[in-house]
C-alpha cells in the first residue's frame, strides 16, 4: 500500500522537478497514444520536439518559437499574479481580444497617416482597451458580488461577437472587394510591429514580454505588493490581518492581467495576425493558463513553459503536416501535460511512503 | 479498592523522526484520579491512544485487571471498560442529545428508553440534562456533559479525560469534579489530561509526569506545589512573573458603545462596549470560547470596521482606519488562531515577520521590502522568545503550535507596542514559554503600555491583570480590580454556570 505523508515544508528541489517530470511522462504517455494510433511513437515525439529545433527547416520554426511563445507568457505572467493571489480570471482570451480591436482601431483611424507615434499610441490603447475588459468583472465583483471566473469567462464570448462585428463592420477593409477583415496592418508602416532583427521571429512583443517577466520577478520578490498578492492567495485571513485591501489587489490583479493580455492581442495583430479578421484569436488566452500553472506561477518558469508550450504546437503542426496526425491526438497531447503537471505536483508537499499496516 | 486496574510497562511508539513514547510505564489504581502531565508534545496523547486502542503500541505491554490488554481499536477498548471523553466534541448540531447518544452505541435501545437512562445516568451523578433538547442549543458544558454520560452507559471501568475543563466555568468546573468525585467512589477510575496545574492538585490522587515521552516522575498532587511539578515538565526551574511597576498613566485606548452584529452563521454579536485601558495596566478579558473574543480582537485590530468615534487611540478616532494604520498608530494585535491568521503557514518565519512588522520596524523602502532587516528582525524575534527553529527560513507551518505562539507574541512586543491586544497568549504553550509570554506582557505595561489580554485561562488573567472583565454572550462584564476577585465572582461574570437554570433564552 502507497501512503501520502505531508511533507512539514514544500520541497524545494520537487518544486522544480515536478515540470520536467511531468513533460517526461507526457513524452511516455503521447508516445503509446501515437503508437496506438498507428504511428513510431519515437519519430512522432521526435517531430514535435526536435525537428522544430534542430530539423532540417529548423531556420522556419525557431522564429515561430519567439512569435508563439511571447503572447503565451506575456498573457500568463499576467494570469500569474492574479492566481497567485487567488483571483481567477479565466478571460484573457477576450482581453486580448479587446486589446487587439483597441489599438487596431487607432491605427486604422490614423490611416493612411505616418507618423512615429501612432505605433506607441497604439500600444497604449492596446493595453488599456484589455485593461477596462479587465476591470468589468473586477467592479461587478467589488460592487455586487459576483464570481470573477464566471464573469471573466463568459466575456470572451462578448468579446467573440465584438471582433466579428468590427471584422464584418466598422473595421473592414474598403478595398476590400468585400471580404471581412481589417485592412492589412503589415502593409501600414507606422502601424507594423516589424521584425526587430529579421529571421529571428523578435518583435516588440517578445521585448514586452521579457519585460513583463522582468517586472513580475521583481514585484513578487522585491516589492510589498507582490508580497501581499502572495499572502492574499496563502492565507486570505493574515492577509487582512496584516492590512492587505482585497478590493485593491482584485482592481490590480485583474487589471494588469487584462492590459497584459491587450498588449498581447495588439502585437499580434499588428505583426503576424496584421488583420483584424473573425477567426483572429487562436485561443492563447486560454493556453496561457497551461502556461501559467507549467511555470509554477513563477516569471521564470512562465518563460520557460511558455517557450515549451509554443514548441508542442508547432511540433504538433508539423506532425500533423508530415505524420497524418489528427489535430485531436496533438490536443490530447498538450492536455495531457497539464494533467501529469497537476499529477506529480503532489510530490511539492507530500513524500510517498510504502505504508506499514497499522492501526490508525 | 486497592488493586491496580490498568498496569502499563515499557510502552514504546515511535513516529518518523521522533520517538513519541519511550518505554512508558505506570499503573492506576481502582477509584482513583490519575494526572497524566506533560507539556505539549511530551506524549501524553499517543498514549491515551494506545490506551484507548487508537494507536497501536511498538512495544510494551498493558494490563487490565489481571488480563493481558491489548485493544486493537477503541471498539475492543470500550468492551473491556475503557472510555474516554475528548477536548473536541464529536456531536451533531442538529439532533437531540438522545439521538446523539444513540449514534454512539452498538444496539441504541428505542428512543424512548435511552432518554430515562439518560435521565437517570444524569441525575445519579449530578450533571443536569434534558435528552430531548437540541445539541445546537446546547453550552460547551452541557456538550461535554452528553459526552460523558455517553461514556457512563457503557459502564466503564477506566473513564480517561482530555483537557475537559478548558471551555468551562469555575461553577462549571466544580460540577464536573464532583461527578467525578462520585464515580471514582464506585471504583471506577479516571486518567485526566490537564494543564491546569492547580485543578490537578484539587482532583487528583496520583500523577504521572511525562516529559519528551518518558515517565520522569510520579508524584501525589496535593502534597506537591504547582511550581514544582510545572518544573518537573519542564524538567528545569524558570522564573515566575513579577510586577514590578509604576502607578497607572493617561488613557491611550477607549472603546465607548461597540456594536457589531454577528458575521455569519457561528458569529456572535458584540453588544453596547465600552471601557478604557491606560498606560502600564494589564486589562484581563475573560469568559468561555464564543462569547465574543474573536469579534472583539477583530474590531480592535481593525479587520473588522466600524465607525469612527468607538475606538479612541490617545484621544483620537481610529475606528475608520484598518491594520496599517492603526500599527503606525501604536495599536498592536496578536490574533487568537496562529496558523492562517497571524501567521501564513506556507511562507518563512522572515516573510512572516513582515506581515506585521512591515512599517514599525521599518521593513520597506518606497514599497521595495528589505529581506536583510526583515531576517535580522525575525532572528531577534527567534532569540528574544527563544523560538525552536532551525531559522529564519523555516515555514511557519513547520513549527509546533507553542513556539510559533511565541513567535507571533515577540513579533508584537518586539514592536513596542502603545497598546497591545493579544488573545490567548499562552494556549498550548508550555509552562516555561508561557511564564516567559506572561513576563513580556507584564515587562511591555510596566514600560507605560497598555495591555488587553483576552484569555480563557483564568489562572493567567489573575497572575497578569490589573483588572478583569469578563465577555458572556458578547457583552462584556462590569471591569473590576483583580485584587480580591474570587474565583466565585469571576464566574458570575462570566455568565455563571452555563445550563444551571433550565431555562435557556
Amino acid at each position: 500500500m502507497l501512503k501520502l505523508e505531508k511533507r512539514p515544508q514544500p520541497s524545494q528541489l520537487w518544486t522544480w522537478a515536478t515540470p520536467v517530470l511531468a513533460v517526461l511522462i507526457t513524452m511516455v504517455a503521447g508516445g503509446a497514444l501515437f503508437a496506438a494510433l498507428g504511428q513510431d511513437p519515437v519519430a512522432a515525439i521526435s517531430t514535435i520536439f526536435w525537428q522544430p529545433l534542430f530539423g532540417e527547416f529548423a531556420f522556419y520554426y525557431r522564429p515561430q518559437l519567439l512569435i508563439k511563445g511571447a503572447p503565451l507568457v506575456l498573457i500568463a505572467i499576467g494570469l500569474s499574479l492574479g492566481f497567485r493571489a487567488g483571483i481567477w480570471n479565466i478571460g484573457a482570451e477576450g482581453q486580448y481580444i479587446v486589446g487587439a480591436l483597441a489599438g487596431a482601431g487607432v491605427a486604422l483611424a490614423f490611416y493612411p497617416a505616418e507618423s512615429a507615434l501612432i505605433f506607441p499610441l497604439m500600444v497604449l490603447a492596446g493595453a488599456v482597451g484589455g485593461w477596462a475588459w479587465g476591470m468589468i468583472p473586477a467592479v461587478l465583483k467589488l460592487r455586487f458580488g459576483t464570481n470573477e471566473i464566471l464573469v471573466s469567462l463568459m466575456l470572451v464570448y462578448v468579446a467573440e461577437q465584438l471582433l466579428a462585428a468590427m471584422a464584418l463592420g466598422l473595421m473592414k477593409n474598403p478595398e476590400g472587394r468585400g471580404f471581412p477583415g481589417s485592412r492589412n496592418l503589415r502593409q501600414y508602416d507606422s502601424a507594423h510591429n516589424a521584425e526587430l532583427i529579421t529571421g529571428t521571429g523578435m518583435h516588440w512583443g517578445v521585448v514586452a514580454a521579457l519585460i513583463a517577466v522582468i517586472f513580475a520577478y521583481v514585484l513578487l520578490s522585491r516589492h510589498l505588493l507582490g508580497y501581499h498578492i502572495r499572502l492574499a492567495g496563502q492565507a486570505p485571513r493574515a492577509a487582512r490581518f496584516a492590512g492587505v485591501r482585497p478590493a485593491r489587489l482584485v482592481l490590480f490583479c485583474l487589471g494588469t492581467s487584462g492590459a497584459l493580455a491587450g498588449l498581447a492581442g495588439l502585437f499580434e495583430v499588428a505583426g503576424p495576425a496584421g488583420q483584424v479578421s473573425i477567426d483572429f484569436n487562436v485561443g492563447y488566452g486560454f493556453t496561457a493558463i497551461i502556461v501559467a500553472f507549467l511555470g509554477r506561477l513563477h516569471p521564470f518558469g512562465i518563460l520557460l513553459a511558455g517557450l515549451l508550450m509554443a514548441l508542442t504546437y508547432i511540433g504538433g503542426e508539423l506532425a500533423q503536416s508530415n505524420m497524418g496526425l489528427p489535430a485531436a491526438a496533438i490536443q490530447l497531447f498538450q492536455g495531457m501535460l497539464l494533467f501529469f503537471l497537476l499529477a506529480v505536483d503532489l510530490l511539492t508537499n507530500y513524500r510517498i511512503r510504502l505504508a506499514t499496516k497499522e492501526v490508525a | 479498592m486497592t488493586g491496580d486496574l490498568l498496569t502499563v510497562s515499557g510502552l514504546t511508539k515511535a513516529y518518523p523522526g521522533v520517538v513519541a513514547n519511550d518505554a512508558v510505564s505506570f499503573a492506576i489504581r481502582e477509584g482513583e484520579v490519575h494526572a497524566l502531565l506533560g507539556e505539549n508534545g511530551a506524549g501524553k496523547s499517543t498514549l491515551v491512544k494506545m490506551i484507548y486502542g487508537l494507536v497501536k503500541p511498538d512495544s510494551g505491554t498493558m494490563t487490565l485487571r489481571g488480563a493481558p490488554y491489548a485493544p486493537h481499536d477503541p471498539h475492543a477498548a470500550r468492551l473491556a471498560g475503557v472510555a474516554m471523553v475528548f477536548q473536541h466534541f464529536s456531536l451533531f448540531d442538529a439532533m437531540s442529545v438522545a439521538e446523539n447518544v444513540a449514534l454512539g452505541m452498538e444496539k441504541p435501545p428505542a428512543l424512548r428508553d435511552l432518554a430515562a437512562r439518560i435521565r437517570d445516568v444524569s441525575e445519579t451523578y449530578g450533571l443536569p440534562l434534558d435528552p430531548d433538547r437540541t445539541v445546537g442549543d446546547l453550552s460547551a458544558g452541557e456538550r461535554q456533559r452528553v459526552e460523558i454520560i455517553r461514556c457512563l452507559l457503557q459502564e466503564p471501568r477506566l473513564l480517561i479525560m482530555d483537557e475537559p475543563t478548558s471551555v468551562l466555568t469555575p461553577q462549571e468546573v466544580e460540577i464536573l469534579f464532583q461527578t467525578l468525585r462520585k464515580l471514582t467512589g464506585e471504583g471506577v477510575a479516571i486518567l485526566y489530561i490537564s494543564h491546569k496545574l492547580e485543578e490537578i492538585r484539587a482532583l487528583c490522587d496520583h500523577a504521572t509526569i511525562l516529559r519528551q515521552g518518558r515517565n520522569v516522575g510520579t508524584c501525589t498532587p496535593r502534597e506537591t506545589s504547582a511550581r514544582a511539578m510545572a518544573e518537573l515538565m519542564v524538567g528545569s526551574s524558570f522564573a515566575a512573573p513579577e510586577r514590578a511597576r509604576g502607578g497607572k498613566g493617561e488613557v491611550l485606548l477607549e472603546v465607548s458603545g461597540l456594536s457589531v452584529a454577528a458575521q455569519g452563521q457561528f458569529g456572535t454579536a458584540l453588544h453596547a462596549i465600552s471601557f478604557a485601558v491606560q498606560a502600564g495596566e494589564v486589562l484581563g478579558i475573560g469568559g468561555v470560547a464564543g462569547n465574543g473574543q474573536d469579534e472583539l480582537l477583530a474590531v480592535l485590530s481593525g479587520e473588522m470596521p466600524v465607525a469612527a468615534e468607538t475606538l479612541r487611540l490617545k484621544g483620537a478616532t481610529i475606528g475608520q482606519h484598518g491594520p496599517s494604520q492603526r500599527r503606525a498608530m501604536g495599536l498592536l494585535t496578536a490574533p487568537e488562531e496562529r496558523l492562517g491568521h497571524a501567521a501564513a503557514p506556507d511562507m518563512s518565519l522572515t516573510e512572516n515577520a513582515i506581515l506585521t512588522g512591515a512599517a514599525r520596524e521599518n521593513l520597506v523602502n518606497r514599497g521595495f521590502l528589505k529581506w536583510d532587516a526583515a531576517e535580522a528582525f525575525a532572528r531577534r524575534i527567534i532569540t528574544g522568545f527563544d523560538v525552536r527553529t532551525p531559522g529564519p527560513g523555516t515555514a511557519a507551518r513547520a513549527l509546533s503550535g507553542g513556539n510559533l505562539q511565541k513567535f507571533v507574541i515577540g513579533r508584537e512586543v518586539l514592536q513596542r507596542p502603545e497598546v497591545l491586544v493579544v488573545n490567548q497568549p499562552t494556549w498550548g504553550v508550555d509552562a516555561a514559554a508561557a511564564a516567559a509570554i506572561r513576563q513580556a506582557l507584564l515587562d511591555l505595561a510596566a514600560g507605560g503600555a497598555a495591555v488587553i489580554c483576552i484569555s480563557q485561562d483564568l489562572d493567567e488573567l489573575i497572575e497578569i491583570s490589573d483588572r478583569f472583565g469578563a465577555l458572556s454572550e458578547g457583552r462584556l462584564s462590569e471591569i473590576r480590580p483583580t485584587q480580591g476577585l474570587s474565583v466565585e465572582e469571576i464566574g458570575l461574570m462570566m455568565g455563571g454556570a452555563h445550563g444551571m437554570e433550565v431555562a435557556h433564552v
